[in-house]
């Protein structure tokens, strides 16, 4: 035999054996429960051990798979969720956006089970607020077991260089405006934005800002109409904020452009709440370093959303999961989650002496607040929707010119929303 | 001219890849081709027919108009730079400078990064801030007092997508120095003393021998350049992230079906791509293989 020969079948052996060991799957063993997750770094991550912990101790015979996907605020991680609900390899329990990213996509698609019986068993109706329900359901059944809120329409501002300019902490958008007028004539970034996310984001708090809370949430169940002359005024509105906002926008993440708040170099940022968990990470003290209100015009108004945890039809492990869903919706869990991750509790009966002055702001608005859901974080349009606004988004940043912008969002309603 | 033997045993050996390649590569080509035909949209598979209507619809897509754009600049910037620098380079090293191994490892080896590293060092480099926040290239020209050079890179509008093409550049222009310097090694001492007996200067020799010469080398680089400029995805995500006035067909393509659950139009996306790249590499490898032949 030559050597060329013995070279081949070498190659062929090695080659056969990585199609072998690519189609191998793991073995499913009896206690275990498989969590998908995006929470790999940070405060989330360490919320999500935290909570793990408590599992662990409460259920010490139940081996915990977390099972994370880095990168892009969950984008990548659903990516790989889709592909493992195609083939049919659910993980027992994934982490979603509570509302239609949630029901749009996996509920529409038979992927997730009810979970009424639970929360009777576990009391959690009387616990957790009345409004956050409806909006976790469809057709009457409860698909997600939320583990903490977060708040959008939260507009920063640097309390040193509004006292400067003396300007006060706008309320409507027509103070907003004049306010940001003065900050611009002094030399001031009026408004720090980032990249294409934060700019949805920025949207969705100026239309809920000029619209008020009711038009706002007709725009999702197709009671308002997107090409009405109130939502042109709104879109007007957004672009006049846009021209408030930094030049480099494009390239910032929502931690550089909230950083340029707290660093002095901008007046405003609109972001959710989860920046408060950043401006402690760098060292800034709340009330001096950085001040909050609602976005202008939305005063009086919860825009939240909130991660949740499902239980996955043909789950390999159900009891598992449920064990899983049962530490995720108790007080225990959610005081151990939410004060690590930056976030409030589900649940309105969490301790508030765990939470910073933020947040303890944050859940008093929770309970009084009329709420309403996020945009960009998925609460109140489907994944096809979202994408289609993004686009239409996108492009309006590249020419602005809002009449094109509307008719694009209109579109996009009729294509994959509620506007048939 | 094989024996029998042989031929059972190289049909055996072989098998196995041949196997592979027509499942996961055209059996799966076949199988986008007919998502891309169908309605699905959403997590759950639809393959109801629908005609070319995907197709129908990206060509009036005002966002597939920003990528076919901005894949036509890439393309022309990357491939015309990376080909000139590269040429330049090799005829440089062709000089029999001294030190001419360390300089080509030096210009070679930014093609062993991968785009993400190459795309997270262009980010930092190509920073578009001002005033007190400025960094990077910016910084530099200002500290040289080359403040007409500062400008907005990748974030500047309609043109963005060229300064993208620079880190490709600054990445593949070393491959392209090798393939010339490969290119220029092989062309025999004769022709060149030839061509100065018969009085020709340095320009015509370049002009009239060694750049005709060289017309396989280029286009071989030509096509390799051109291709990957085509399918370009990694690198704008690592400078830019995914955002519209840098996108590409092959963001959009990722986007619309794992963001926006649109599968049979992300599928019409990448059967386009595929198209467009196999217009390019088909001519030339039935080129490559009728020369291989005639030898």
């Amino acid at each position: 035999m030559s050597k060329k020969f013995w070279y081949s079948l070498v190659a062929a052996l090695v080659l056969s054996a990585i199609v072998l060991t690519s189609c191998g799957g793991g073995a499913a063993g009896k206690n275990q429960v498989e969590v998908f997750s995006w929470w790999t770094g940070g405060g989330e991550a360490a919320g999500l051990e935290a909570m793990i912990k408590i599992f662990q101790a409460e259920y010490p015979d139940i081996e915990f798979i977390n099972a994370t996907v880095a990168g892009g605020a969950g984008t990548n991680a659903r990516a790989v969720l889709a592909t493992r609900l195609q083939s049919g390899e659910p993980p027992d329990s994934w982490q979603g956006h509570a509302g239609q990213e949630l029901i749009g996509t996996y509920v529409a698609d038979g992927q997730i089970e009810p979970l009424n019986d639970l929360y009777e068993a576990e009391g959690w109706l009387a616990v957790m607020p009345e409004t956050l329900i409806p909006l976790i359901s469809a057709d009457g059944n409860i698909y997600s077991v939320p583990v903490n809120i977060h708040r959008a329409n939260v507009l920063w501002y640097n309390p040193a260089i509004l006292e400067a300019n003396g300007v006060a902490v706008p309320t409507t958008m027509d103070e907003w405006f004049a306010a940001m007028d003065t900050l611009q004539a002094a030399g001031v970034t009026p408004l720090a934005m980032g990249e294409q996310w934060t700019q949805m984001h920025l949207m969705e708090t100026v239309l809920l800002g000029s619209l008020g809370a009711d038009a706002y949430n007709g725009l999702w169940d197709g009671t308002t109409d997107w090409g009405s002359a109130e939502v042109t005024a709104a879109l007007d509105n957004f672009a006049k904020v846009l021209t408030y906002t930094n030049s480099d926008a494009a390239s910032l993440s929502w931690q550089d452009a909230a950083q340029l708040v707290v660093n002095g170099d901008a007046a405003f940022n609109v972001m959710g709440d989860w920046a408060e968990g950043y401006f402690r990470e760098l060292g800034k003290a709340p009330m001096t370093d950085y001040g909050w209100a609602p976005v202008p015009g939305s005063v009086g108004v919860f825009q939240f959303l909130s991660d949740s945890f499902t239980l996955a039809v043909g789950a390999p492990h159900p009891e598992g999961a449920t064990a899983w869903l049962k530490i995720a919706g108790s007080k225990a869990g959610q005081e151990a989650f939410n004060p690590v991750k930056g976030s409030i509790c589900a649940r309105t009966d969490c301790d508030p002496a765990l939470f910073g002055e933020y947040l303890q702001s944050a859940m008093a608005d929770w309970g009084s607040n009329v709420v309403v859901g996020s945009l960009a974080h998925g609460v109140v349009a489907n994944d096809s929707w979202k994408s289609e606004i993004d686009t239409a988004l996108g492009l309006f940043m590249a020419g602005p010119d809002v009449a094109t912008f509307q008719a694009a969002l209109v579109a996009a309603c009729a294509s994959s929303g509620p506007c048939q | 001219m094989f024996k029998d033997k042989d031929r059972y045993l190289s049909i055996i050996l072989i098998s196995p890849s041949i196997l592979a390649v027509l499942i996961f590569v055209y059996g799966f080509i076949g199988w986008s081709v007919r998502v891309s035909l169908s309605n699905w949209k959403g997590l759950s598979p639809d393959y109801s027919w629908a005609g070319f209507k995907n197709y129908l619809e990206l060509f009036s897509d005002p966002r597939f108009h920003v990528d076919v754009r901005n894949t036509l600049i890439f393309t022309g910037v990357f491939v015309i730079g990376s080909i000139l620098l590269g040429f330049f380079m090799a005829v440089m090293l062709d000089q029999g400078l001294k030190g001419e191994g360390f300089f080509r490892s030096l210009f070679l080896f930014p093609m062993a990064i991968s785009y993400i590293v190459t795309g997270v060092i262009w980010r930092w480099l190509m920073n578009p801030a001002e005033g007190s926040r400025m960094s990077g290239f910016n910084l530099l020209f200002t500290s040289l007092n080359l403040d007409f050079l500062v400008n907005k890179w990748h974030t500047t509008p309609t043109w963005g997508m060229a300064a993208i093409a620079l880190a490709a550049i600054w990445q593949m222009s070393g491959y392209t120095m090798a393939l010339y310097l490969a290119g220029l090694r092989s062309i025999p001492h004769e022709l060149r003393e030839a061509a100065q007996i018969d009085g020709a200067n340095e320009i015509q020799i370049y002009r009239h021998i060694i750049l005709p010469m060289l017309a396989p080398v280029t286009l071989s680089a030509l096509i390799i350049l051109g291709h990957m400029s085509l399918k370009v995805f990694d690198l704008i995500i690592a400078v830019a992230g995914k955002q519209l006035p840098l996108d590409v067909p092959a963001i959009y393509m990722w986007q619309t079906t794992f963001d926006g659950l649109f599968y049979g139009r992300g599928a019409a996306i990448s059967i386009l791509l595929l198209i467009s790249v196999a217009v390019l590499i088909i001519p030339y490898i039935r080129y490559t293989l009728k020369t291989e032949a005639q030898q």
